[in-house]
């Protein structure tokens, strides 16, 4: 309990035959950004809809600011906000409308934020709910979520319609958001996204957490490239432990090194008579693929 | 014009399978209905000179003609073929439904836009949501007529019947068509084409009863027409021809409109809307409010309207008495002339109960389509709970019935009371007559609550329910139903004011009945999966 925002233990949700949840755990911190990152259909919905006392789920346990997401609902949803994944809004009420009820249903506005936040995001309150296209639908919903006094945000995949300036203008407000000590889980595809905002991850893969941990932490779990030019031919250099995928091209040599082995594969290097080198840190899409994609 | 057809006949199988269940749900027993009735009736009046007296005596009923029109010839097809009078009304509904349904509605929900990038041409949905209708309606018209001569019915007034209702249908679903074109929603385009079929409704049904130099009236409205083919009395073919033409030209006009617009747009364009929230705008019922408040005008309205048709023909309906001295000796015993219009008054007061109980369903199904469409889920994720949420719109379930239901009463009562000149006497009487369908029209929405709550995917089955009831009120008196069966529709308990006994207690039984079944549905959606299904 204590500083946990959320606590998810072995939660397990089915829908008739598809096991949507299969024993998911995650954990985020009062104050953090965490992202939550997985394939299409891997239950990161699920697990925001379980969150959100919307479903039950069949095992496993879930404390959201220190209460039962089932049973307390009505209290725990004044102090959080929620962007639902895929906005719909009603077609004769008007952005501004929606904005005001969703706000004063939860317990309260700010009005000066309203007005800021309408401007940065450029989005005109007067529409109607059918005149608007999808990136304006989802601006009308962040805004009803970030415009209130909140613990708490609930993101799922908040900015999936939304121009680069709005992904700009969103970044910038979830970093004031935790300025001012504020809670987010952000579910996303984008990785540039999460690698810019979040400070702790968790990857999802077939309703279970595969990879938790800081940006930094696992970071460490993937792999450098490499890029250099070397002096003398680097002699058995491919076989070196933690050296992958090493090509020569034009003189320029080309690897990747797991983590753990970056420090002897390096003063291996330096052996050879180093004349220009280039690393690369391993890119949240690196990591994200290694649990996706065909591994390497 | 070949190229805005293109991809017509995908879209009419990606019609006919996406409808695949719905449409023999209500082919089948629409389609053997009469031959059900038929049969039945059959064993009523076996006798010739028995189907010859039930005719005379329905044929001059001034209520069953504001219902059916004309009946012509006495067997026992054409009286039952004349008594199913409403089934092109119901089979119009249903046309009309579906053109929207595959027009407007895929519009509303995007669903066009991804087949307008494919090759399809610009007519080509409205084209096929007309065809796909068109013929399901021929469907039916076969299904009925093969049923009938099946059973030994002549063959010409078999495929009369079926055509009768097939045209309801086809009328109706070019007006769909046209109103699908007007709005930029799919429920005003419902409202639009269902008020213009009250309307011909009306239309017909006044100038059937009024008859003599007023009877043109009814000859305006397609559903006159489309009576006016009289089944197994006579089989008027031609009719036909004005109501394909009227059909026709509705299409046409449809395809003009179509072609003006933009997809998703309507030809009144939409305005905006205030920048921030009303200071009412702040609970649940409020927002219920905004999102029922048309269906609340719309039914108040054509409520009303009904009212006022039929009360305005409710004291010529005693007419009858007034040619015949001898009848109306015969009457005087059994309350003469007053009686006969207060059955009159309660036959249409139990007819608008059903009509309300029609819209407190619509109002209830609210619920679902908030749920599935997604917009209930971020109203759920502020402080409101599922029970207060659904329980704002069964507010105007519960409460937009009644209003729809006084200002029947109301209607029909002055204008009733203006004709006998005492207004002061008549309108507690049909007020009270509209009121007290109250209770059974709650157990309808209440059904459709309990299904909502606990079988949510099951929910439209509560139409079935009230065709049931729709049936059992208008055909189960003909039929001689026994008691038991009568009693399983919450109409048949409603006492049948004006003119019986005011007994509170199935009433108060009914009103329990509702409470329960509301009950256990919020105790089922408290339970359950949000969105489910």
């Amino acid at each position: 309990m204590g500083d946990d925002a959320i606590r998810v233990a072995g939660l397990v949700k089915s829908f008739g035959p598809t096991r949507a949840l299969d024993g998911l755990d995650l954990t985020v911190r009062t104050g953090e950004v965490h992202g939550f990152l997985g394939p299409n259909g891997s239950g990161k919905t699920t697990t925001i809809r379980v969150l959100l006392g919307l479903l039950r789920p069949d095992a496993g346990t879930a404390r959201l600011l220190g209460g039962d997401p089932w049973a307390d609902a009505t209290a725990l949803h004044r102090r959080l906000a929620y962007v639902p994944g895929d906005v719909t809004l009603w077609p004769n009420l008007s952005g501004g409308e929606v904005i005001d009820l969703l706000g004063r249903l939860r317990g309260g506005l700010d009005a000066r934020r309203r007005s800021d936040l309408l401007e940065r995001f450029d989005l005109d309150p007067r529409k109607k709910g059918r005149a608007y296209s999808k990136g304006n639908r989802q601006k009308v919903a962040l805004v009803a979520a970030l415009a209130s006094n909140v613990e708490l945000l609930l993101l799922d995949e908040p900015t999936a319609g939304l121009d680069p300036l709005m992904e700009d203008a969103f970044r910038q407000v979830i970093r004031e958001e935790e300025g001012q000590g504020r809670t987010v889980l952000l579910s996303s595809h984008i990785l540039a996204e999460v690698e810019a905002l979040c400070d702790r991850v968790t990857i999802i893969r077939d309703g279970r957490a595969v990879e938790a941990g800081s940006l930094g932490d696992l970071r460490h779990l993937t792999r450098t490239t490499v890029e250099a030019e070397l002096t003398d031919p680097p002699d058995g250099l491919a076989e070196t432990p933690g050296v992958h995928n090493l090509t020569i091209h034009n003189g320029l040599v080309r690897f990747e090194v797991d983590g753990e082995a970056l420090d002897p594969v390096v003063r291996r290097l330096a052996g050879y008579g180093v004349r220009s080198l280039l690393s690369q840190p391993p890119t949240l899409e690196e990591l994200f693929l290694r649990h996706y994609g065909p591994r390497p | 014009m070949r190229g805005e057809l293109v991809g017509t006949g995908a879209l009419v199988r990606l019609i006919l399978r996406r409808d695949r269940l719905v449409l023999p749900a209500w082919l089948v027993p629409v389609g053997l209905l009469p031959v059900g009735v038929t049969s039945s009736l059959a064993g009523v009046v076996p006798t010739e000179a028995a189907r010859t007296q039930m005719a005379r005596t329905m044929g001059t009923n001034t209520g069953f003609v504001a219902l059916y029109g004309e009946l012509r010839g006495s067997s026992i097809e054409a009286i039952a073929g004349w008594r199913l009078g409403f089934v092109p009304v119901v089979v119009a509904v249903i046309g009309l439904l579906m053109v929207i349904r595959h027009t407007r509605a895929d519009e509303e929900v995007g669903r066009r836009d991804l087949l307008g990038s494919t090759v399809v041409g610009r007519h080509a949905p409205l084209a096929a949501a007309l065809l796909a209708t068109v013929a399901a309606m021929l469907a039916l018209a076969g299904l009925v007529a093969l049923g009938l001569i099946a059973t030994g019915a002549p063959a010409a007034g078999s495929w009369a019947l079926g055509a009768q209702f097939a045209a309801g249908g086809i009328a109706f679903a070019a007006v769909g068509a046209v109103a699908a074109q007007l709005t930029e929603g799919a429920g005003s385009a419902r409202g639009i084409a269902l008020s213009v079929l009250g309307a011909a409704f009306l239309l017909r049904s006044a100038g059937d009863v009024a008859g003599g130099w007023l009877s043109w009236l009814s000859w305006l409205s397609p559903l006159g027409w489309v009576v006016r083919l009289h089944p197994y009395g006579g089989d008027r073919w031609w009719v036909l021809g004005p109501i394909l033409a009227f059909a026709v030209v509705l299409a046409a006009l449809a395809a003009v409109l179509s072609a003006r617009r933009d997809v998703g747009g309507g030809l009144f364009a939409t305005r905006l809307g205030p920048a921030a929230a009303a200071a009412g705008l702040r609970t649940p019922v409020a927002l219920a409010w905004r999102l029922q408040r048309g269906l609340v005008l719309g039914w108040v309205i054509g409520l009303a309207a009904i009212g006022l048709v039929f009360g305005a023909v409710a004291e010529s309906v005693g007419d009858i008495v007034r040619d015949n001295p001898i009848l109306a000796q015969a009457l005087e015993r059994f309350g003469g002339r007053a009686r006969l219009v207060d059955t009159f008054l309660a036959t249409v007061m139990g007819l608008v109960g059903l009509i309300a109980a029609g819209y407190a369903i619509q109002a209830t199904l609210r619920l679902r389509y908030e749920e599935t469409t997604g917009r209930a889920e971020p109203l759920l994720a502020t402080a409101v709970g599922r029970v207060g949420w659904a329980a704002s719109h069964l507010v105007f379930a519960a409460l937009g019935p009644a209003m729809a239901l006084a200002a029947a009463g109301l209607a029909t009562g002055v204008v009733h009371g203006l004709n006998t000149g005492q207004v002061g006497r008549e309108v507690p009487r049909t007020v009270g007559a509209a009121l007290v369908q109250l209770p059974a029209v709650w157990v309808l929405a209440a059904f459709a609550v309990a299904l909502y709550g606990l079988l949510p995917r099951a929910v439209p089955l509560t139409w079935g329910l009230l065709g049931g009831c729709l049936l059992l009120s208008l055909l189960g008196p003909l039929l001689r139903l026994n008691q038991s069966t009568m009693d399983l529709s919450p109409f048949t308990h409603v006492p049948r004011l004006p003119g019986a006994a005011l007994t509170p207690t199935p009433l108060v039984w009914l009103a329990a009945a509702a409470a329960a079944l509301a009950l256990v549905g919020l105790a089922g959606l408290r339970r359950r999966d949000f969105p489910l299904g």
